[in-house]
C-alpha cells in the first residue's frame, strides 16, 4: 500500500517537490473516496480543505435561485479544488460535487497554512503553484464568458 | 468560372440553424478535392458563400457540406429542400497537409462548426491512411445540443482519443464542462513529436496555439484553417486578402509559422 507521501508525489500539483517537503506535508493529508452525488465542499460554508483529485469527475457548481445548480466547470484526475482556505474568511465560494466515484487526497487548510508559515520557501513554492492554476482558471472563465461559439464568431460558416 | 448545377439529394439538420447538405451533379461525376478545401455554394438569386467540404469524396459522386445559417446566402441555402438546385464552383484553396502527420501524434482541434472541415481528416485517420502514431480529437462547443455529428463522435471514440468539452452542460454530460484549452493542457503528449490541425473561432485557435507552444509543439507543426468572407475564390478580387495572402488561394489552411505575424495583428 502506498504511503500518503507517495500519493502526493504522484499528483501533478506536487510534481518536482523534494521528498522531504512531501513527507512534511503528508501529515496534513488524508486519502478520501466520494461517491456520486457526494459534496466535497459546499458554497458558503467553512473552507477547511484542499483537494487533489486522483480519479473521477467533480463538478464545480453555483446555486442559482429559481433555476438550480449551474455547473461552471468539471475537474478531473490531476486537477485540484479549493483555495478558499488560504484567505480569511475561509469560506467556500462554490459547491464541489462528485459526479462519479472520486478518489482524492484531502489536505487540511489550517494544517497547510501552519506548514507554509513554518517553511516559507515551501510556502512560496506552493503559492506559485496555486497562483498558476488560479490564473489558468481565470483565463478559462474569461474565454467562457466570450461565448466564442456563439452566433457571431469569426469562423467557418460566417457567410454573407 | 461558371457554377455547375447540383441538386440537394439529402438534407439533415444537425441542430437548429446548422444543417448538412448532400449534393449531387446529375449524370456527371464530380471533381476530386482535398480535405480542407472549399466550394463556393451559390443560392440562386441571392449569392455565393464559401463552405468547406465536410466529408470525403463519396463513391456515388455526392458532395457534403455542413453550413450554419448566418447571413443571407446561408439562410437561402437553409431553405433548400431535397430536390432543389444550387450552383457550385470549386474546389478551391489549399487543404490540410495530411502527409505531415506520418509517424507523429496528430492533434485535431475543433471548435463549434470548425469540426466540419476536419471531419474528412478524421475519416482518413480512422482508416489509418495518415500513418499517424496516435490521433487525438479535441472538440469544443457551446452546448451539448450544439455538437456536430453526435452519433459519429461516439463511433470515433472507439478508435481515436476523443475529448469533448462544452461551455455549458449539466451533470448528465459525461465530457468536460469548461473550455477546450483545459483538457488540451492536461493531455500528456510529446509536443515535439506532434502536429496539430485547428479549425474554429479565431480566438479559440489563438488560445489553443498558446497551449500547444507551451507543450513544445513547433510552430512549423501547427496548421489552422482561416476563414474570411470570400467572393471570387481565385485570388483576383482581393476580398479575402490577409497580409500578403489571399485566403481563398493561399489558404484556407496555413502553417502557423508562416502566418504568425498576420495572426497577431488586430486590425487584419
Amino acid at each position: 500500500m502506498k504511503t500518503i507521501a507517495a500519493l502526493l508525489h504522484e499528483h501533478p500539483f506536487f510534481q518536482g517537490l523534494p521528498d522531504s517537503d512531501l513527507d512534511f506535508l503528508a501529515s496534513c493529508a488524508k486519502n478520501c473516496v466520494y461517491h456520486s452525488g457526494d459534496y466535497l465542499a459546499r458554497e458558503n460554508t467553512p473552507a477547511n480543505h484542499f483537494f487533489l483529485i486522483r480519479a473521477g469527475r467533480v463538478a464545480v457548481e453555483s446555486f442559482v435561485p429559481n433555476h438550480g445548480s449551474l455547473c461552471l466547470l468539471t475537474l478531473h484526475a490531476g486537477d485540484i479544488f479549493g483555495w478558499s482556505w488560504l484567505f480569511p474568511p475561509y469560506i467556500s465560494a462554490f459547491d464541489a460535487k462528485a459526479l462519479d466515484e472520486v478518489r482524492s487526497l484531502r489536505l487540511g487548510g489550517a494544517c497547510l497554512r501552519e506548514k507554509c508559515e513554518k517553511e516559507p520557501s515551501l510556502g512560496f513554492e506552493l503559492m506559485k503553484r496555486f497562483a498558476r492554476i488560479a490564473t489558468e482558471r481565470l483565463q478559462s472563465a474569461r474565454i467562457q464568458l466570450l461565448d466564442i461559439y456563439g452566433p457571431n464568431p469569426s469562423h467557418l460558416g460566417k457567410s454573407p | 468560372m461558371i457554377p455547375s448545377v447540383f441538386q440537394v439529394v439529402h438534407r439533415y439538420v444537425e441542430y437548429p440553424g446548422t444543417f448538412t447538405l448532400h449534393l449531387a451533379k446529375p449524370r456527371q461525376s464530380t471533381e476530386g478535392f482535398q480535405p480542407g478545401q472549399f466550394n463556393m455554394l451559390y443560392a440562386f438569386g441571392t449569392g455565393e458563400s464559401a463552405i468547406s467540404f465536410s466529408d470525403l469524396a463519396n463513391d456515388d459522386g455526392t458532395l457534403v457540406h455542413t453550413i450554419r445559417a448566418q447571413g443571407s446566402v446561408t439562410q437561402a441555402l437553409e431553405r433548400l429542400r431535397e430536390g432543389d438546385s444550387l450552383g457550385i464552383r470549386g474546389p478551391f484553396g489549399r487543404g490540410w497537409p495530411l502527409e505531415v502527420s506520418q509517424g507523429k501524434n496528430l492533434l485535431i482541434i475543433a471548435g463549434g462548426l470548425g469540426l466540419a472541415p476536419l471531419r474528412p481528416v478524421i475519416y482518413q485517420a480512422q482508416r489509418d491512411l495518415l500513418g499517424a502514431h496516435k490521433t487525438y480529437l479535441f472538440y469544443g462547443a457551446r452546448r451539448v445540443s450544439e455538437l456536430l455529428y453526435r452519433t459519429e463522435l461516439q463511433q470515433w471514440s472507439r478508435s481515436l482519443e476523443v475529448v469533448m468539452s462544452v461551455d455549458y452542460g449539466d451533470n448528465n454530460w459525461p465530457g468536460h464542462i469548461g473550455v477546450i484549452t483545459d483538457p488540451l493542457q492536461a493531455t500528456g503528449i510529446d509536443g515535439a513529436n506532434s502536429v496539430a490541425f485547428l479549425c474554429g473561432p479565431e480566438i479559440m485557435m489563438r488560445f489553443c496555439i498558446q497551449v500547444l507552444l507551451r507543450k513544445g509543439v513547433p510552430e512549423s507543426a501547427i496548421y489552422l484553417s482561416m476563414e474570411r468572407n470570400m467572393k471570387c475564390a481565385t485570388g483576383l478580387c482581393g476580398h479575402c486578402q490577409w497580409g500578403p495572402n489571399f485566403i481563398c488561394k493561399d489558404g484556407p489552411v496555413f502553417c502557423y509559422r508562416d502566418i504568425r505575424t498576420w495572426f497577431q495583428i488586430h486590425s487584419l
